[in-house]
């Protein structure tokens, strides 16, 4: 996607991608109960970023550390970390990665996704506005904003 | 003395999609309910059971967040996002859309009848035709208004953490008290019956009680003081508080998915009161509770509904 004609950063460090997911016996046997893991929200998380045509992997604003499962107590965390401290982008991105596991979890779950600590100028608001059912909600009502969104989430070729 | 929430009701009021809010209307005969299916729907009670009576579907674009009874409840109120609120007629057993008010730039989140019903209170102000005041005091977004039950006093919770009390003051209306303590969105309010003390509730997951003292030179605003804190019960974002008026007792909705009830030490000082849980359902919905409801004429009758699509009806009781 072409956000303008400057980019913010346009050289970003660009990270190696975590291999494949080893299979083990008990996730190949389909009577096991099969609890969701920090590594299967991760792989969910391969959200592109709306600057740069790479992947939030790739540009290491996802990373499988920052990803928090708790599957008994249906909870999800995940910190992302902006590229650059000043990112316009990060608000977008924190809703592009909410909404990827609204659509992907069951319901039970509740989903928190905040600015990896320090790591933006704005950490406390981006927060906040994330944190806001009501204004997420209100957003996703907002063809526009939605189409956005739905771009950063839609798989790509690169 | 054993107290309990027992479910009596739980009905699918907007499947598919989230409901956001429940309303009783002032006779506790009619309950509306509203969510992200853009519809309202209104619910009555035949024989044992609750039954949909009407859909209102074709008033707002968007989420309807709240709808509002008249205190004479002929007439509804409904918020959306569609920045509009919509006054619906009752006409018999249906509804007609009487009129559509318009004068939000964004979302329209809360609407409120004054004890009179002679003024409605949005996001921001309006009167049933025409705005009287446009009121602009908080730094961010406004959650929830709710008026004085007896007297044309509104207040407000907001997204910038703090509650403000409202007033006319020479055919103005202006903020006289900014209540500061939360340290998170506030998105709940009730006054008590008297309307001497109003609660709160907020996404630093506690629940605040303020009361009004008179300024002590006896001149001038009275100001507002927190005089209790209930933290520590709630797990998430605390979204709505009731304050029943026939029993006093305080019920809470949570991202929990808790619905809790409080009561108050009736042995403690007004100036400091003690409030104990008296009850709670830990998974009261599958999804958070946005809202908590009292009917307005059967003491320990509550609404709740939630992001699951539900509503419930409970029975708070104290049990021999």
């Amino acid at each position: 996607m072409s956000a303008g004609s400057r980019l913010e950063n346009a050289n970003p460090t660009i990270f190696q991608r975590s291999g494949e997911r080893l299979l083990t016996a008990t996730e190949e046997d389909e009577d096991a109960h099969d609890p969701i893991d920090d590594r299967e929200i991760f792989d969910i998380l391969s959200i592109n970023d709306p600057e740069h045509p790479l992947s939030l992997e790739d540009l290491n604003v996802v990373e499988q550390v920052r990803v928090k499962v708790d599957d008994a107590e249906s909870s999800v965390g995940v910190e992302f970390t902006p590229t650059i401290p000043h990112c316009s982008m990060a608000t977008l991105i924190g809703l592009s990665i909410k909404v990827k596991l609204l659509r992907s979890l069951p319901d039970r779950f509740k989903i928190d996704v905040q600015i990896t600590p320090g790591s933006h100028a704005s950490e406390e608001a981006v927060n906040k506005q994330l944190a806001d059912k009501e204004r997420v909600a209100a957003a996703l009502e907002n063809s526009s904003l939605l189409e956005v969104v739905n771009q950063c989430l839609t798989s790509r070729s690169i | 003395m054993k107290q309990a929430l027992t479910l009596l009701h739980r009905l699918s009021a907007h499947p598919d999609s989230r409901c956001w809010y429940v309303s009783w209307n002032p006779s506790g005969t009619l309950l509306a309910s509203c969510g992200g299916d853009k519809a309202i729907r209104i619910w009555g009670r035949e024989g044992d059971s609750w039954i949909c009576k009407t859909v209102l579907q074709d008033g707002h674009q968007r989420t309807v967040r709240k709808v509002a009874w008249s205190p004479c409840g002929n007439y509804l109120a409904s918020a959306s996002f569609d920045a509009t609120t919509c006054i619906w007629k009752k006409k018999d057993n249906d509804f007609e859309s009487l009129t559509v008010l318009e004068g939000h730039e964004n979302e329209v989140k809360c609407v409120a009848w004054a004890p009179s019903g002679n003024l409605l209170a949005t996001l921001d102000e309006e009167d049933e035709y025409e705005c009287v005041t446009v009121v602009n005091s908080h730094t961010q977004d406004v959650k929830h208004v709710v008026w004085h039950p007896t007297e044309e006093l509104l207040a407000s919770a907001s997204y910038d953490n703090n509650i403000c009390i409202y007033r006319e003051e020479d055919d103005d209306w202006e903020c006289r008290a900014t209540l500061q303590g939360h340290t998170a969105t506030v998105w709940g309010l009730a006054f008590d019956r008297t309307g001497q003390r109003l609660a709160s509730s907020s996404d630093d997951r506690t629940v605040k009680i303020w009361k009004e003292f008179p300024n002590e030179a006896g001149q001038g605003d009275s100001s507002w003081k927190c005089i209790c804190t209930l933290s520590g019960y709630h797990g998430r974002t605390v979204y709505d508080i009731a304050w029943c008026r026939l029993t006093g007792a305080l019920a809470t909705a949570s991202g929990d998915d808790a619905v809790r009830v409080f009561k108050e030490d009736e042995s403690a000082d007004p100036d400091q009161p003690v409030f104990s849980l008296a009850a709670q359902v830990t998974k009261a919905h599958d999804q958070d509770v946005n809202c908590v409801a009292w009917n307005p004429k059967e003491a320990g009758l509550l609404a709740t509904c939630s992001d699951d699509g539900d509503f419930a009806i409970w029975r708070f009781q104290e049990e021999e």
